[in-house]
């Protein structure tokens, strides 16, 4: 395989605007380090799964390759070209048309006043790239034939509203193919579908690449789909990459902590025997916020095998073998990761968010209430009054 | 990469014509062919020790109607409409199952099956267009809250079953800090004093795992996770027996669902909670409940011990949504597509609702609605695939369901609960029946 995309050394670090007192104390700014060094690369017809927790960085590692963020440092080649600095001009047009971005949500995406046709129109047209009215015809219905809304006639003039969900994601996908491109980078495509759709989407997605020799940049939080649809893993945590593989490698043997706890719960429709349940090991916390990333291994603090000099030194990625990397000390010289320790309550690493009981009382109950009722006639009259607002505050589509 | 579907099960399967025939007559004579239902004695007894240690350990004294044999809840044939001008839309249409003490159902379907709308005719909350209609019971410790009034029904809302709103972690106030958003309904509905309801509200951040300090934090201060915990820690308010929760977890990364789902599973643990778990994800529902019920377009498709159903799933709908998810810990296999798109409720296809998207849809399924039979393991299931006689399967109307649920015997809660005699007496209001 040749390779098609290159990341070096990225990093995209948001400024957070501070306040006036900031400025004036003359505080150093303060950074969002949404993706904080990533060196990737995507070999042409693979598909390349990204995957991690919200916040880790994935869509904005998906934007920089479509152009849509400048990164802060870092290089971007693509098909042996070095495009970091393509802004503009004919250039950007081009590898526009060559790189397209598929959102999660299709219901953003399209436009309620505007037809299918008109939708996967447009990209041609604000790229003049029809030469001919017929020619722009032909491409548009082919385009929505690929996406498998067939016959394209029946489809083509209705407006989204007029389409089920399934049929909407597809209307997307239509726009993207219309323009011919050979990089498709797939936010979160089917995570707002019912299972039963999601499927003949991804099976659409994996018959186009065959069709087309498309490469696809597939941003999953879900790595069971991951694993499903993906040549390769790449796991992120906190603007960096924990792990990268061959799928099959990631998932049956990681050598990442985090990895292996993610697989560990991730949920399947098998039911889980109470052993199988007690094995897995559910990380503390949550993921911490890019704007205050942990110094050496960013992810120390919720590590269950963390050791001293995890907290100062930061891992590079170790080569395991097979194209395999993990960036753990415990992975250097492709060593296999010692098993978890059951976690007791009194261990939970300091520091991280106690999202874990304080209190694990062996048959609690609720906490007593001390003092009872009011006056049962105010009481009524009051109750009465918020059961309505309750009912309608707290949820969204009463 | 994926292949072509092959299928769990033998969804392929299209029936032999003398078959069909047998099949046709079988449904026709179903109403007839009730025989005896299966018992497992084991699981009988197991249900009536965790009612009576559960029951013993309440809160408040059992409402003054219920019958303390009676199981937690049982639903018989609830169907509820939604009135629009272009007709009725038939979104919950003669669900009936049993909620035991100390139990977690997973309620599973695609959306628009009808989740939400069954768990908000619990608690009766439901959109102002939206009838209950005749026939159906929704029986608390025996005590049916169908025809309940408003006033009568605050008893039990709340303080007997709970629910956490699907989404409504995103719906918090915004501009309020998460105590007193929790200690205000502990107020009204339990008519608390503002000191003791913020403290009990402390009491119940802690116990989902939120330090009590964090009660002074706006909900933008708060992670998903930490909210989703907020919300859990509002429905426990009143120590109710059941909490619904619906879709808990459907918008939180895979980490953190793990964290609430073990929440959960240690309050059912603890405080002896019955919980309704609604998702579209089987897979949540494998890993926490004990049994399952899989709704297909306002009706029950399939329902059991969840050990059996995702092991050996019969319904071909069941086997299809099982087989569209991948199993990480398993071999790679290819997805179940199901083509075709649920059906409108307003005017659902005759016959079974199903029909229009089933592989093995025969002649019959375009007719007749498949009743439902109950097999010697515990799975009910209404297909025609499925006839009453053939491998020890049972039919049943719905009504028989809740019967057969009826005729488990039961044994008989201890006296005082332990914690009603340290001086708490049940809240007084019109709502508590005389
Ligand atoms: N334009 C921006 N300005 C400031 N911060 C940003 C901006 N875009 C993203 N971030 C921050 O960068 C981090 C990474 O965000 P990103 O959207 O790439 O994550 P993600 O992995 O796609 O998460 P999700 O699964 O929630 O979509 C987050 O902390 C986010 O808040
Ligand atoms: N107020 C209403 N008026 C008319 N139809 C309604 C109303 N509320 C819900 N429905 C319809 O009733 C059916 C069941 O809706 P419900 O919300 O119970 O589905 P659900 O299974 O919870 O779906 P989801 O997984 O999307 O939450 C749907 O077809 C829906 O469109
Ligand atoms: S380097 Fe240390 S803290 Fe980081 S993942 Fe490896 S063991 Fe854990
Ligand atoms: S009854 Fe329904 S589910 Fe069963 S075979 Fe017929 S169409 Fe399929
Ligand atoms: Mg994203
Ligand atoms: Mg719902």
């Amino acid at each position: 395989m040749t390779e098609l995309v290159r990341l070096a050394g990225l990093e995209v670090h948001f400024p957070i605007r501070g306040g006036l007192l900031d400025s004036l104390a003359r505080r150093p700014a303060a950074y969002v380090r949404a993706v904080d060094g990533i060196d990737l690369t995507i070999e042409r017809g693979e598909v390349l799964a990204l995957v991690g927790e919200s916040g880790s960085g994935k869509t904005t590692t998906g934007r920089v390759i479509v152009k849509l963020t400048r990164q802060t440092a870092g290089t971007v080649t693509f098909d042996g070209t070095d495009v970091t600095d393509t802004w503009g001009g004919k250039e950007l047009r081009d590898y526009r048309r060559r790189v397209q971005l598929i959102f999660q949500d299709p219901y953003e995406t399209l436009n309620p006043k505007q037809t299918i046709h008109d939708f996967v129109a447009e990209p041609l047209d604000v790229n003049h790239l029809a030469s001919s009215n017929a020619d722009r015809e032909r491409r548009v219905m082919e385009a929505i034939e690929s996406a498998g809304l067939r016959p394209a006639t029946e489809f083509a003039f209705r407006y989204p509203h007029e389409l089920s969900g399934g049929q909407r994601q597809r209307v997307v996908i239509a726009g993207a193919l219309v323009m011919g491109p050979e990089l498709v980078v797939a936010d979160e495509p089917v995570s707002m579908l019912d299972v039963s759709i999601r499927t003949e989407l991804l099976r659409l997605m994996l018959d186009l690449r065959k069709e087309r020799e498309l490469t696809y940049l597939f941003i999953t939080h879900d790595l069971s789909l991951a694993w499903v649809i993906a040549d390769r893993i790449a796991v992120m945590y906190l603007g960096k990459i924990m792990e990268i593989g061959p799928a099959e490698a990631v998932i049956r043997t990681p050598h990442h902590p985090y990895t292996k706890a993610l697989v560990g719960v991730s949920p399947t429709p098998d039911p889980m025997s109470g052993a199988e349940r007690a094995s897995r090991y559910i990380l503390v916390g949550e993921t911490p916020d890019a704007a205050a990333i942990p110094p050496g291994c960013r992810f120390h603090p919720r590590c269950p095998l963390a050791f001293d000099r995890c907290k100062v030194d930061s891992p590079p990625l170790f080569d395991i073998g097979a194209g395999q990397q993990a960036a753990c000390w415990l992975a250097e010289g492709g060593r296999e990761l010692p098993v978890f320790q059951p976690r007791s309550t009194a261990t939970a690493p300091a520091g991280a968010i106690a999202t874990e009981p304080a209190v694990t009382a062996g048959a609690a109950s609720v906490p007593s209430v001390e003092v009872a009722a009011a006056e049962p006639a105010a009481t009524t009259a009051v109750a009465h009054a918020s059961m309505g607002v309750d009912a309608t505050q707290v949820r969204p589509d009463a | 990469m994926m292949r072509m579907p092959t299928g769990p099960g033998e969804t392929g399967k299209v029936m032999e014509d003398a078959e069909q025939e047998a099949a046709r007559r079988a449904a026709e004579a179903g109403q007839e062919a009730v025989v005896e239902a299966p018992v497992d004695s084991e699981a009988i007894e197991a249900a009536a020790a965790a009612r009576a240690l559960i029951r013993g350990r309440r809160q408040w004294p059992l409402p003054k109607q219920a019958d303390p044999t009676a199981p937690l809840l049982t639903v018989e044939n609830l169907r509820t409409h939604f009135k629009l001008e272009s007709g009725w839309v038939k979104a919950v249409d003669g669900v009936s199952f049993r909620l035991d003490d100390g139990e977690a159902l997973g309620l599973a379907g695609e959306s628009g099956c009808g989740k939400t709308t069954t768990a908000l005719s619990l608690v009766r909350l439901l959109p102002s267009n939206a009838r209950i209609r005749k026939g159906s019971s929704i029986d608390l410790f025996g005590i049916d809250l169908v025809p309940k009034t408003e006033d009568q029904l605050r008893r039990y809302r709340w303080r007997e079953i709970s629910i956490v709103f699907q989404g409504a972690m995103n719906a918090l106030n915004p501009v309020r800090r998460i105590g007193e958003q929790i200690a205000e309904p502990i107020e009204v509905r339990l008519g608390l004093t503002q000191d003791v309801a913020r403290k009990r509200a402390a009491e119940l951040l802690e116990l989902v795992g939120i330090p009590r300090q964090r009660a002074a934090a706006y909900p933008h201060e708060l992670s998903g996770g930490m909210r989703q915990r907020t919300m859990i820690a509002m429905a426990l308010a009143c120590d109710p027996a059941i909490v619904i929760g619906d879709e808990p977890t459907t918008a939180l990364d895979v980490m953190v669902q793990a964290q609430i789902l073990e929440l959960l599973e240690r309050l059912r643990r603890d405080l002896g909670l019955s919980l309704i778990l609604i998702t579209h994800d089987l897979s949540v529902i494998a890993e926490t409940c004990d049994k399952t019920l899989i709704m297909y377009a306002g009706k029950v498709a399939e329902e059991g011990p969840v050990s059996r159903i995702f092991t050996a799933p019969r319904h071909p709908y069941t086997q299809k949504l099982l087989g569209a998810f991948p199993n990480i810990h398993a071999d790679r296999r290819s997805l179940e597509t199901i083509p075709g798109s649920p059906p409108d409720l307003r005017n659902p296809p005759a016959g079974c609702r199903f029909n229009p998207r089933c592989p093995a849809a025969m002649d019959i399924c375009r007719e007749v609605e498949p009743p439902e039979v109950v097999y010697p393991d515990g799975v009910r299931v209404a297909c025609h695939l499925h006839v009453a006689g053939r491998d020890g399967a049972v039919g049943v109307t719905s009504a028989d369901v809740v019967g057969w649920h009826r005729q488990l015997p039961v044994i008989e809660a201890p006296g005082v609960p332990a914690v009603a005699s340290a001086g708490v007496a049940e809240p007084p209001g019109p709502g508590s029946q005389p």
